[in-house]
């Protein structure tokens, strides 16, 4: 028979408003095992954690319940006390009366019902609990980065920093995303090239660091700790070690005629081609859809112009299998298509562009060498408009977009429409807009700029309908604030696109059991105690996959990201996770369910010999699991048919005794 | 009423024991009663030659008595497998239940086997003999001064009325010839039952299940069951023995037998053939398989071996909770 304590928090008034405390404490004392009962205001402090040790001491106790906030947040402290005591921290248990009981009612009465229901369902399950003891398992001190922007490069250069290796992979030619396609940046101005492309060196510079780029992550096993990652590097077919990047092949491949991705299709490239002068590897890539040698067998032009022998058309896509201890997910974003948003008029006129176009139109680098030109016929604009949150901040039930804020376009349209009247002060501006948001250092200061010192006009409002029209595009839109409608006619039109998690997103959560949002964006395990990491252990976040983030939020992001890695690197052994399940050899039937439902791996079979009646001996086929790759996610105690399968901590028989409670 | 005879599966039986390819056979023998066919397992030529029985109530779903069975002898055992029973052989072999070394199956054509219950409604009880014309039965009782005729078709059981397949899915040889899978009309009474309102759906069920006497035939019977201990006879389960709160509360166990052997019930029928109460069981179990084939796409439990089934199965094709839920909620 246990020995059990009861220990409730008021939590303040937090749970003591709507719950009388003293009454659960009395309550509960005559239920089964317990031997003593008392309530503190505030439990998780000093004196309320020396009550629950002196208690432990005093009266023998063999297992804990603590009636206070959710197991989530003080779960880990309450088994520390524990063990402070001498007590397994296995003998803890958490009824919640907080979130789950004073939080959500109004009345003292129910509210106390139900905390004392709570108190006895834990009650009953302490009873059937049994002490744990974790087992410990090797860290592989190696960090996989998945990602090569700039939340992706900050991770990365963090953890090497603090002498760890690190990997990146990246599905890209090159590193750089899409800061390397970026102007300026907001509030401060400074090019965007001239702050990331000595990062990108650093990167390939960094002795710790190996960046895999034009390659994806095929496939993720393992625990956290100890991943097992296979990554597919794509055939380039240009061998990445001899090429020196010089360009050669690029001036005479014949096929010209391919659209640029990194100029958003803005202008075209070869078959064979360097994304940007500053890519990090700079290594030329063949496109093999566009190769006339790799299609046709005829050409082969630039094998014969590469100096150093570096072009391979017979290279196969290529698995490397590495083991890594910690992932970081850094697979940012992209804006969302324009396709369903006819009203603007986005495809049946070159010259309305989204914002992120416009950068490579601004941009030194980009398809105009800088000069702002209207794609269609090369002249220069002399009215443009932009359109703020186009698929931003739409209704629920849109098709069209998306329901948060995309958070970044409000500074960067500012950045647009003041750099454009700096450099080109005869142009009219217009920005029609929902709300302007600028909650960040220097933001508001640099929005007000662009209207008090560079003339932008801001119009509160949405523009309703775009029509090519000859050379001008006819602007419709509406001025709340004067309540008018407005015809402008304007050269160029800039639509700030939301943006969305990029599509390779929810695939590799799915590879990871990372958890996302309905936008597929990852979620964090708490959003404001641990927002770098993710609920899957050893899997952290970094940069706009987890929401919409701009640079300064991503690189710190990146920056904490990478802590939360050589923190856990640093640890030669990791604690497990003792609640893990366990196969009842004499119950199991080896019908393999469990081990198609675990997603670790975890579970194997061995043809054991069991003894039966009459001195004969059967030979069965029984799952075993590995307590150390084991997760505890309870899926195969589900999956079993005959109930061999359990769950160390989470017994079938402790969560029937809690219904049982509950129900009685 | 069958196209193959008891003379010729004897003789196979014999044949194959004789030259060793098997050392025991899995057949059927007669019970207490001519209508009583109970499975048996025959060591010698001798003994099947007397006791072997092959007849319109040889319904039994020999399947499952692999798994004690296959442990128990040396060298092979045979079992002759009519088609739907080969969709049971085979999930018991997707889920590793009998060593498939052990066995020599035989296929052989069904006709379709009759219900007792059927013939009871038609020629009432007392029942003291039965024999087999080939169209008809001859049906003597002890009330009646002249033995009735009952035609084959008319006492079919509904799980061969509604039969789902001819086609034999595993065997090592098969006898006569193999026939296809049958668009069957098995999930119109399902589509009934889901069209009621909640009240009248409860109150059949609570009707039907009410006459449960928890004799667990259904799951001494079911290839789907073959747990080495059942939960319901586990100290260990917490689910054992308990009393029931209510009267409706110890009929659960049917639904929550159905859940059990949800995806991996072939629809064989054997929990309806069995029950002595006539409770339509099946039915629970077509309710499953029409909602994977509807949820995930079509989906035959043992349709071959290895086979991964919807439920313990994950694609990214696979419908989100919600559409479950919305689903569900229309139901209601």
């Amino acid at each position: 028979m246990q020995r059990v304590g009861v220990f409730v928090c008021w939590c303040g008034s937090n749970i003591a408003g709507t719950v009388d405390v003293a009454a659960v404490a009395e309550a509960l004392k005559n239920e089964p095992g317990v031997v003593f009962s008392t309530d503190y205001q505030y439990m998780c402090s000093q004196a309320g954690q020396d009550i629950i040790k002196n208690a432990i001491a005093e009266h023998n106790l063999t297992g804990i319940v603590v009636c206070s906030c959710s197991p989530r947040m003080h779960e880990a402290t309450f088994r520390k006390t524990a063990a402070a005591a001498g007590l397994n921290p296995y003998m803890v248990e958490i009824a919640n009366i907080r979130e789950q009981c004073s939080w959500v009612h109004k009345d003292m009465t129910t509210g106390t019902e139900k905390a004392i229901i709570l108190g006895k369902a834990a009650v009953a399950k302490v009873n059937l609990n049994t002490p744990l003891t974790p087992g410990e398992s090797p860290v592989t001190k190696r960090a996989l980065v998945i990602g090569g922007g700039i939340a992706g490069i900050q991770t990365a250069l963090d953890i090497a920093d603090a002498g760890f290796p690190v990997d990146i992979v990246e599905t890209k030619p090159t590193i750089g995303g899409k800061m390397a396609q970026l102007d300026k940046t907001f509030p401060t101005l400074d090019c965007a090239a001239c702050i990331l492309t000595p990062k990108m060196v650093d990167v390939a510079q960094n002795e710790k660091i190996r960046i895999f780029s034009y390659s994806e992550v095929e496939e993720v096993g393992g625990f956290v700790g100890n991943f097992d990652v296979k990554i597919k590097k794509k055939a380039r077919y240009v061998k990445e070690d001899i090429c020196t990047g010089c360009g050669a092949c690029v001036d005479k491949c014949p096929m010209k005629k391919n659209p640029n991705e990194f100029n958003l299709g803005m202008d075209n490239r070869p078959a064979i081609y360097i994304p940007f002068a500053q890519a990090v590897p700079k290594v030329a890539t063949i496109d093999p859809n566009a190769c006339n040698m790799l299609k046709n067998g005829k050409c082969g032009l630039c094998a014969r112009v590469c100096a150093a022998g570096a072009i391979d058309y017979t290279q196969k896509d290529e698995i490397i299998e590495e083991k890594y201890g910690a992932i970081v997910v850094a697979t940012g974003f992209n804006p969302i298509s324009m396709e369903k948003f006819d009203e603007f008029a986005y495809n049946q006129s070159k010259d309305v562009i989204t914002s992120l176009e416009f950068e490579r139109l601004t941009n030194a680098a980009g398809p105009t060498a800088g000069h702002l030109e209207r794609p269609s016929d090369g002249k220069s604009p002399k009215t443009i408009v932009f359109v703020q949150c186009v698929g931003s901040r739409c209704d629920a039930c849109s098709e069209k977009g998306k329901e948060y804020c995309s958070k970044i376009c409000c500074m960067y349209t500012a950045k647009h429409a003041m750099l454009t009247r700096d450099k080109y002060p005869d142009t009219d501006v217009y920005v029609f807009y929902i709300d302007v948001r600028t909650p960040g250092k220097n933001f508001d200061e640099f929005y007000r700029r662009a209207v008090e010192e560079f003339g932008v006009k801001y119009i509160k409002g949405m523009v309703g309908k775009v029509t090519p029209e000859g050379d001008k595009l006819k602007v419709q839109a509406s001025d709340l604030l004067s309540n008018k409608q407005l015809h402008i006619d304007a050269d160029l039109v800039v639509l700030a696109a939301a943006i969305e998690p990029d599509k390779s997103a929810r695939p590799l959560a799915t590879m990871l059991t990372a958890s996302m949002d309905t936008n597929d964006f990852f979620t964090e395990a708490h959003p404001k105690l641990r927002p770098v990491e993710s609920p899957t252990a050893g899997v952290f976040l970094s940069g706009a996959c987890q929401g919409p983030k701009d640079i300064p939020e991503t690189v710190s992001q990146a920056g904490a990201a990478a802590s939360k890695v050589i923190g856990l690197l640093a640890k030669d052994k990791l604690t497990g996770n003792p609640c893990v399940a366990h196969s009842n050899e004499l119950m199991c039937n080896g019908c393999s369910s469990c081990e198609r439902v675990c997603p670790y791996g975890a579970i194997t079979y061995e043809d054991k010999e069991f003894r039966m009646p009459n001195r004969t001996t059967k030979i069965r086929r029984v799952a075993s699991v590995n307590p150390a790759v084991c997760q505890g996610c309870g899926a195969c105690t589900v999956a079993c048919p005959s109930g061999a399968m359990d769950l160390k901590g989470f017994a079938n028989s402790q969560i029937i005794a809690e219904v049982d409670a509950i129900c009685k | 009423m069958q196209k193959i005879t008891r003379d010729q599966l004897v003789e196979k039986a014999v044949a194959l024991l004789s030259d060793g390819t098997v050392s025991a056979v899995l057949g059927w023998s007669r019970g207490e009663f001519d209508y009583d066919i109970t499975p048996a397992v025959f060591k010698s030529a001798e003994e099947v030659k007397e006791n072997f029985v092959w007849n319109d109530f040889c319904g039994a779903n020999f399947s499952k008595y692999l798994v004690a069975q296959t442990g128990k002898v040396e060298g092979k055992i045979l079992v002759f497998l009519k088609p739907c029973d080969t969709y049971s052989f085979n999930q018991l072999l997707t889920e590793h239940r009998f060593d498939r070394e052990k066995v020599y199956a035989v296929g052989i054509p069904c006709e379709g086997m009759a219900d007792i219950a059927k013939v009871r409604e038609i020629v009432g009880d007392g029942i003291v003999s039965i024999e087999d014309d080939g169209e008809s039965l001859k049906v003597s009782t002890l009330y009646a001064d002249a033995p009735v005729l009952v035609g084959a078709k008319d006492v079919m059981a509904e799980r061969c009325v509604n039969c789902k397949s001819k086609k034999h899915v595993a065997f090592d040889e098969l006898m006569g010839e193999d026939g296809e899978v049958i668009e069957s009309a098995r999930f119109d009474e399902v589509a009934r039952l889901e069209a009621m309102t909640p009240d009248e759906r409860f109150l059949f069920w609570q009707n039907e299940l009410s006459r449960c006497i928890r004799c667990n035939a259904c799951r001494d019977a079911c290839p789907a069951c073959t747990c080495e201990k059942c939960v319901f006879d586990n100290p260990d389960s917490a689910v054992e023995n308990k009393a029931p709160a209510n009267s409706f509360e110890e009929k659960m166990f049917h639904i929550i037998r159905a859940f059990h052997v949800a995806g991996r019930c072939t629809d064989c029928g054997e929990c309806s053939r069995v029950c002595p109460q006539n409770i339509p069981l099946h039915l629970l179990n077509r309710k499953f398989i029409k909602d994977i084939n509807e949820f995930y796409g079509e989906y035959q439990a043992g349709a071959e071996v290895g086979s991964r089934a919807p439920l313990v199965d994950y694609t990214t094709e696979d419908l989100e909770p919600g559409e479950v839920f919305e689903r569900g909620d229309q139901d209601a």
